[in-house]
């Protein structure tokens, strides 16, 4: 019931090869770097639509769990526990405090909750940029270890030394959420986010604890946010306030804006598509947010399902106008 | 002794600058349900106009003022027009996110236009008068008065004249309001002029005492937001109320507990206070 | 069943419902009528839920519900429709029914995240029951539209639809056939007559006369908050307080 056609898994194959591929084909180590940047931001977006485009609860913290998942993973690391506990461990801690936060505030609706998630994403930064004992105030933390290599039997080791091997690891951590996120929204459990983000008291009303689907939701989103977080800590080597600003917040709402609230590959799309095309544009660079300010406005008026909606619209439009003149041809290109 | 009350000036300063920011916000919240997370940067660039028309077309610190708050509230009327107009009739997030877009735009046009380095414009009233221990500029001084003239000014306004009476009709009950035959859309209109103006009066007012910068308008924006809730959003006795107990707040805790987290004490009691009425200390209508 | 006892709500000053006591009985159809601002809708979100007593008791089957969460009054098997018509336009026909299924089945997170056979199970039963309801409703050919794209009958039937797919015990419908016209309001009344046949005890607030005596078992008559009759319709509408409450006789609700 939940199925898809057949081009759109083809379309699907092409990308995650070109994906798998892209070491081969961007030599450019600068370029390279952010596209791995990329990747985590496309997790980090995707945990954001989760809350915001398929629950409808405007999160404006969620640059504050990416920095406490890259805190954690810096914290720990440099305390000399292991990457790979350090990284879930850290994830964990961002879905922890998100629980908490979430508790009291998911209690509020729609403006109130926007405007108290912001001013926690605003409290976190300013503590992060001024608890110097555990973040290093605004010099933050330098030196973090990259992730120790995985010995795999008969094959040596897998490491994460080098560019490509952490462009790997983000990866596969992007088609791991990527998958649960599809499981998730795609199902009838899927359904009660929605059923909450479209008409909160007909869902309570049909046996919906509207509460704690909302609860499960934003709790689930920062997790993904923290595990973001916890890589970028481990591949940039160093974390800064910034890391945990709310200006990360913005770029994360334009990434899932632009690309597509609401659908799966939206917010992959935006947080690919627009920082490589900035690097292409760079004599734009001071007009960035000025482009990028009025385009969410006029994407949110005009195309309120951003790229990905409108090219679904497109789709739609042109498979009617083809049934319209061929209705012979229709079940071939099923 | 000298120091406390040092800090209860300053606080009645940043307190009536508050209430004003506060008073902008609230009439557009309690009108359109909508929260404007662009209204702190309304005010910043009510302080570049103010630049703009006083040192660099050379019009003086008030006719530069008079002519930047009219200028505001254009700007206000045109953000009403083309970001939340045609969003009245979508679903609310849609709003916050547009509101998000233009405090991005704002921010960034302040940065392509002066520039990140600070700007100052000279202060027309530098002169220094000390009552009872404190040290006052004449400035600092036209700060609290000006807030106090434009509150009761804006007080009159919205009790004597039929626009002001509409507006609180508005506010008060949107769908009454439309029944009853008033143009919603040129209330909503008005509403963001003034509210832009005000917000621009209280930039002319402390421009001259502090730098401008392209950021200075996000704190000061989320500020306006824990005032507008915890005083009732649409309520104007609250934003008054709520922006000189703010200021009072932060410049004693400030001053004798952390300056670093003086930003965190105003977010944490709207943290705290949701958590606890999730409508807010006066709420009654829900966005 | 049902039982509501002296139950009273008040808005700041003004009393909505008054010391309000009666009872649905298990297979019937009970009417609910009153002039507008009698305090009917509000009687509905009192027994969900929505809204707390300020003071009575709510029964079922003898368990006390006073003050539960509307999800929690629903999983006891009471649905409900709402006055305008209420419904998850961004969704398709199929999902909206689904969505009402829901809670009757075990589909939480982890189960969803990591396909369960009991997840398996639960999915495809919820379908199965979503296309069994869409047939009882005369919507099945529609099950992959869009709300948008239905009709304003078709939409108050799936709104009736989303509350029956849970099979519950009680049904409350809040003016189902509102702004219908009189082809349409038959139509929607054999629907409910077909609901009650199926075992559901139906209780509805309805404005056209003519419909609820033909449909109704009992009526239960409000007027300011107080309950002025109860019983069969021949009796309801021969009551001198009725008539009185209607002011001069004819009674139009
Ligand atoms: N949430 C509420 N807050 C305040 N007053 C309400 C509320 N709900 C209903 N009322 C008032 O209670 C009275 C009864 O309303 P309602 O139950 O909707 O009447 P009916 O459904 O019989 O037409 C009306 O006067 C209405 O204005
Ligand atoms: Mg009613």
């Amino acid at each position: 019931m939940f199925t898809k056609p057949i081009h759109t898994k083809l379309l699907y194959l092409a990308i995650l090869a070109a994906a798998l591929l892209l070491p081969w084909y961007v030599p450019d180590a600068y370029i390279f770097q952010i596209v791995t940047m990329s990747v985590l931001y496309a997790i980090a977006a995707s945990g954001m639509n989760l809350i915001l485009g398929f629950t409808g609860q405007v999160t404006l913290a969620h640059g504050a769990f990416f920095g406490m998942g890259a805190y954690g993973v810096a914290i720990m690391t440099k305390a000399g526990i292991v990457f790979w506990l350090a990284l879930p461990v850290s994830a964990l801690i961002a879905a922890f405090i998100g629980l908490l936060i979430g508790l009291p505030t998911l209690r509020t609706r729609g403006a109130y909750f926007a405007i108290v998630t912001l001013c926690f994403g605003v409290i976190v930064w300013i503590v992060s940029g001024n608890w110097i004992e555990l973040t290093g105030g605004h010099n933050g933390i330098f030196g973090i270890p990259r992730p120790s290599p995985i010995p795999v039997p008969f094959f040596g080791q897998i490491e994460f030394f080098t560019q490509t091997g952490m462009y790997y690891l983000a990866l596969a951590v992007l088609l791991l959420v990527l998958f649960a996120l599809y499981r998730l929204v795609y199902s009838v459990f899927g359904l009660t986010f929605m059923a909450v983000r479209n008409n909160e008291p007909l869902a309570d009303s049909v046996g919906i604890n509207t509460y704690a689907t909302k609860l499960v939701s934003f709790v689930a989103g920062c997790f993904i946010a923290g595990l973001a977080g916890g890589m970028y800590a481990a591949m940039m080597g160093a974390v800064s306030p910034s890391a945990a600003g709310y200006m990360l917040t913005f770029n994360f709402l334009i990434f899932v804006i632009l690309g597509g609230m609401a659908t799966l590959p939206g917010p992959v799309v935006g947080a690919f598509a627009i920082p490589v095309l900035m690097e292409f544009m760079q004599f734009l660079d001071d007009y960035r947010m000025l482009i990028f300010g009025a385009l969410l406005i006029m994407v949110i008026i005009y195309f309120p399902m951003g790229l990905v909606g409108g090219l679904r619209r497109l789709n739609q439009k042109v498979a009617a106008w083809r049934q319209q003149k061929f209705p012979e041809s229709d079940h071939a290109s099923r | 002794m000298d120091l406390f009350l040092q800090q209860v000036f300053n606080g009645i300063m940043f307190g009536s600058t508050y209430a004003i920011v506060a008073l902008g916000l609230t009439l557009v919240m309690g009108i359109l349900n909508i929260p404007n997370f662009a209204h702190g940067h309304l005010y910043m660039l009510g302080g570049y106009l103010l630049f703009f028309f006083a040192s660099t077309i050379g019009l003086g610190y008030w006719l530069g003022m008079i002519v930047s708050v009219a200028a505001m509230g254009v700007v206000g009327v045109i953000m009403e027009r083309i970001v939340y107009r045609p969003l009245n009739d979508q679903p609310h997030i849609n709003a916050f996110i547009a509101a998000v877009g233009s405090l991005l735009f704002l921010e960034s046009f302040a940065l392509v236009v002066w520039g990140s380095q600070g700007l100052r414009i000279p202060n027309p009233h530098p002169q220094i008068i000390e009552i009872m221990g404190i040290t006052m500029s004449i400035q600092r001084l036209l700060v609290i008065f000006g807030a106090i003239a434009l509150i009761l000014g804006l007080h009159l306004f919205m009790k004597k004249t039929i626009l002001g009476i509409t507006i609180e009709a508005v506010a008060q009950n949107r769908e009454g309001a439309m029944l009853t035959g008033i143009n919603v859309n040129r209330v909503s209109s008005m509403t963001f002029a003034i509210s832009a103006g005000t917000a621009a009066v209280a930039a002319s007012l402390l421009t001259p005492i502090f730098m401008l910068s392209p950021s200075m308008g996000a704190i000061l924006g989320m500020k306006a937001f824990v005032i507008v809730i915890l005083g009732g959003m649409g309520s104007i006795p609250g934003a008054i109320f709520g922006g000189f107990l703010l200021g009072l707040i932060e410049a004693l805790g400030g001053g004798y507990i952390s300056a670093a987290y003086k930003d965190v004490f105003a977010f944490g009691a709207l943290i705290l206070i949701l958590s606890i009425k999730p409508t807010g200390l006066f709420g009654q209508k829900e966005v | 069943m049902l039982r509501v006892e002296s139950v009273t709500k008040r808005f700041q000053g003004l009393v909505a419902v008054q010391d309000l006591s009666f009872e649905i009985i298990k297979g019937e159809i009970l009417a609910i009528i009153g002039p507008n601002g009698a305090g009917k809708s509000t009687v509905f979100n009192l027994i969900t839920g929505t809204l707390k007593p300020t003071s009575g008791q709510i029964f079922i089957n003898e368990l006390d519900i006073t003050g539960a969460r509307p999800h929690q009054v629903a999983s006891k098997g009471i649905s409900r429709t709402f006055q305008t018509t209420s419904l998850f336009d961004q969704l398709r026909v199929i999902d909206n029914l689904m969505i009402g299924y829901k809670w009757r089945t075990n589909l939480g997170f982890w189960n969803t995240l990591f396909h369960t056979p009991r997840w398996k199970a639960h999915q495809a039963e919820t379908y199965q029951r979503a296309m069994e309801t869409l047939d009882f409703l005369g919507l099945a050919e529609k099950h992959d539209q869009f709300v948008p794209a239905l009709s304003q009958e078709e939409q108050k039937r799936l709104a009736i639809g989303i509350a029956l797919v849970s099979k519950p015990h009680i049904l409350l419908l809040d003016e189902p056939t509102g702004g219908l016209i009189q082809e349409e309001t038959d139509r929607v009344t054999d629907l409910i007559r077909r609901v009650r046949e199926q075992g559901t005890t139906v209780c509805l607030i309805e404005h056209k006369m003519q419909m609820i005596m033909g449909l109704a078992d009992r009526i239960v008559v409000l007027n300011y908050g107080k309950k002025i009759s109860e019983g069969a319709p021949a009796e309801v509408k021969s009551d001198q307080a009725v008539i009185e409450a209607y002011l001069g006789g004819e009674v139009h609700a």
